[in-house]
């Protein structure tokens, strides 16, 4: 029998370089956010205060500014309606993917598709809404609506694609269960695997609600900005994105102050939606 | 009366139900925790004719004729692959719901054949109940709704459903144990208790035939025990049958037994018969341990 030998010394030597060459790289890559954070919170803290979150911006050249409400309540309102287009659309192909579809070559070609909608970069679906909605006038030219399908249209593969794989984690033993009771198959989804699977759902809608939430590219083409507050969704709409982008090219710093307020605020609602989204998660029965 | 509503059955699957209308549940006595309340029925002869089933292009059940009697527990017995669970799950037709699978051949319960294009899948399965080999009660229903999901599931209208639900559970023995946290998640449960839940839930839709698939393979022996306690009561009023591949427990529980070997009946006589003299000399090695 071969003698039982301590570890030998250039073996402990090798591991502690390889952990290290690791660690050094993990470190790298946690130098650019930390900066990035540092920047946002440095500069955003300053120049947020109450008025600025509760006037609309002004507009002026000389004189104040103004704040940022009107972008805030924009943004809001079209990831809502955003949301309200892409939850229910992404939530059923996910559902038709995994319940109905399964391994056909309809459903994976759905998801090839999937796959690259997921790809596509958001510039090309504020193009596209452009191109259909805007040129063509429907309904006028820019306006509130047009923007929130072209973040729906950014966020419906994401929706998808997230939920499948939520769904995927409901386990089959009890789809069987529900089905040998003599269940019909829309009851066992809509009274077994969709109450399953809720918590994962609204996880994976509220991380794609906050992906479109940041998005500018869709908007620019489609909603043009705004300074004053607007409710119609026909018309305008100011939104934090689009603030930050006319901002930070101005020559006043007193207005690329206000980027970077604006850039803070929105980080902080996104924020905000992932943790909710985390605790959701954290509720679900699901093992992820 | 808790029979479901046959009009919204279909005409064959009606008359499966009607015949039973005169057991009645909930006048049955509650009695001590160990018996049942399920009250003795005439359950139902099942016949298998020449039934074949495939996954894909292999087939794995290559042609077989049995008949389950009537409040009677039948044990199908086999080594692993030899197409027992298979079979089992042909007969209240979830083999179909595996993707590429199929079955061929006539499953007759009361004069009705399972496989005939016209017949309501879902009245197949309220007839023959399923348990499974690992407790799988609904996570996010109590106790409660765990029971009474058959009922709702399938739409049973014209039920008392607490009263059915309280039925349910003596007749699984677990109504003691949870009569005062019936709000409580299903999946709370220990794993013997929760097997015994699924077993509620199963007759809780009165069906005729209970399939029980290895359902104390992942239980200890003490839950196992009271498992099989319990199919003895349950033999009173289903006909039963039971996939296992402990044979002792065919042994305890079964009053014949079926061996089946690479997707063919083997053989199918009284337990006694096939244990101690059987009539193919690869049931004898099979029950005396030489393979398998």
């Amino acid at each position: 029998m071969r003698q039982l030998e301590p570890t030998s010394r250039t073996r402990i030597a090798k591991d502690r370089a390889a952990r290290g060459f690791l660690l050094a790289l993990t470190l790298l890559a946690l130098v650019p956010l930390a900066l990035i954070l540092y920047y946002l919170v440095k500069q955003g803290f300053e120049a947020i205060n109450w008025e600025f979150l509760t006037t609309d911006p002004t507009g002026r050249f000389l004189g104040d500014p103004g704040g940022i409400r009107s972008a805030i309540v924009g943004t809001t309102i079209m990831v809502a309606l955003a949301a309200a287009i892409s939850v229910p659309i992404g939530v059923g192909v996910a559902l038709y993917l995994v319940e109905y579809g399964k391994r056909t070559r309809f459903a994976n070609t759905v998801r090839y598709f999937i796959d690259v909608m997921t790809g596509v970069p958001s510039v090309v679906f504020g193009l596209f809404v452009y191109i259909t909605l805007v040129v063509s006038q429907i309904g006028g030219t820019f306006a509130a609506w047009k923007g929130s399908v072209a973040l729906a249209l950014l966020m419906i593969p994401i929706v998808a694609r997230s939920s499948e794989v939520v769904l995927n984690l409901v386990p089959d033993s009890i789809r069987e269960a529900a089905l040998a009771l003599g269940a019909p198959r829309w009851r066992v989804v809509t009274r077994v695997v969709l109450p399953t699977a809720f918590p994962g759902l609204v996880t994976s809608s509220l991380l794609a609600i906050a992906r479109g939430a940041g998005e500018t590219a869709p908007l620019l083409f489609t909603v043009a900005f705004a300074n004053e507050m607007a409710f119609n969704l026909n018309d305008r709409m100011n939104s934090l994105p689009l603030q930050i982008y006319n901002d930070v090219s101005q020559a006043q710093d007193r207005l690329v102050a206000r980027a970077w307020g604006a850039a803070l605020t929105l980080v902080v609602m996104i924020l905000v939606l992932i943790v909710i989204a985390r605790l959701v998660q954290r509720r679900s029965r699901l093992a992820t | 009366m808790n029979t479901p509503d046959p009009t919204t059955a279909t005409k064959p699957q009606a008359s499966m139900n009607q015949p039973n209308a005169d057991a009645t549940p909930a006048a049955a006595p509650a009695s001590a925790p160990t018996t049942t309340s399920v009250e003795s029925a005439d359950g139902r002869e099942v016949t298998l004719t020449d039934v074949h089933a495939y996954y894909g292009g292999s087939e794995a059940v290559k042609g077989v004729d049995l008949v389950y009697k009537p409040n009677e527990v039948t044990a199908m017995i086999g080594p692993s692959g030899c197409g027992k669970s298979t079979l089992l799950r042909c007969i209240n037709r979830m083999h179909e719901e595996i993707p590429g699978a199929h079955a061929t051949g006539k499953i007759v319960v009361d004069d009705i054949d399972l496989y005939d294009p016209s017949i309501d899948l879902t009245a197949v399965r309220r007839a023959v109940g399923m348990v499974f080999q690992k407790p799988n009660p609904f996570p996010t229903m109590s106790i409660f709704d765990n029971t009474a999901a058959g009922l709702r599931l399938s739409g049973t209208k014209g039920v008392d459903v607490k009263e059915r639900v309280e039925w349910a559970l003596r007749g699984a023995g677990l109504w003691d144990e949870v009569k005062d946290r019936l709000d409580k998640p299903g999946i709370g449960l220990s794993g013997g208790q929760q097997q015994r839940l699924c077993i509620a839930r199963t007759i809780a839709v009165e069906p005729e035939v209970i399939l029980m698939d290895e359902p104390c393979s992942a239980l200890d022996p003490i839950a196992t025990l009271k498992i099989e306690d319990l199919i003895h009561e349950l033999k009173q009023r289903f006909t039963i049958v039971i996939v296992t591949h402990n044979m002792q427990q065919a042994a305890r529980v079964a009053d014949t037994t079926a061996f089946m070997y690479l997707g063919e009946l083997v053989e199918h006589a009284p337990t006694q018969q096939i244990f101690n003299n059987p009539g193919d000399p690869r049931t004898e090695e099979y029950v005396t341990g030489k393979f398998g």
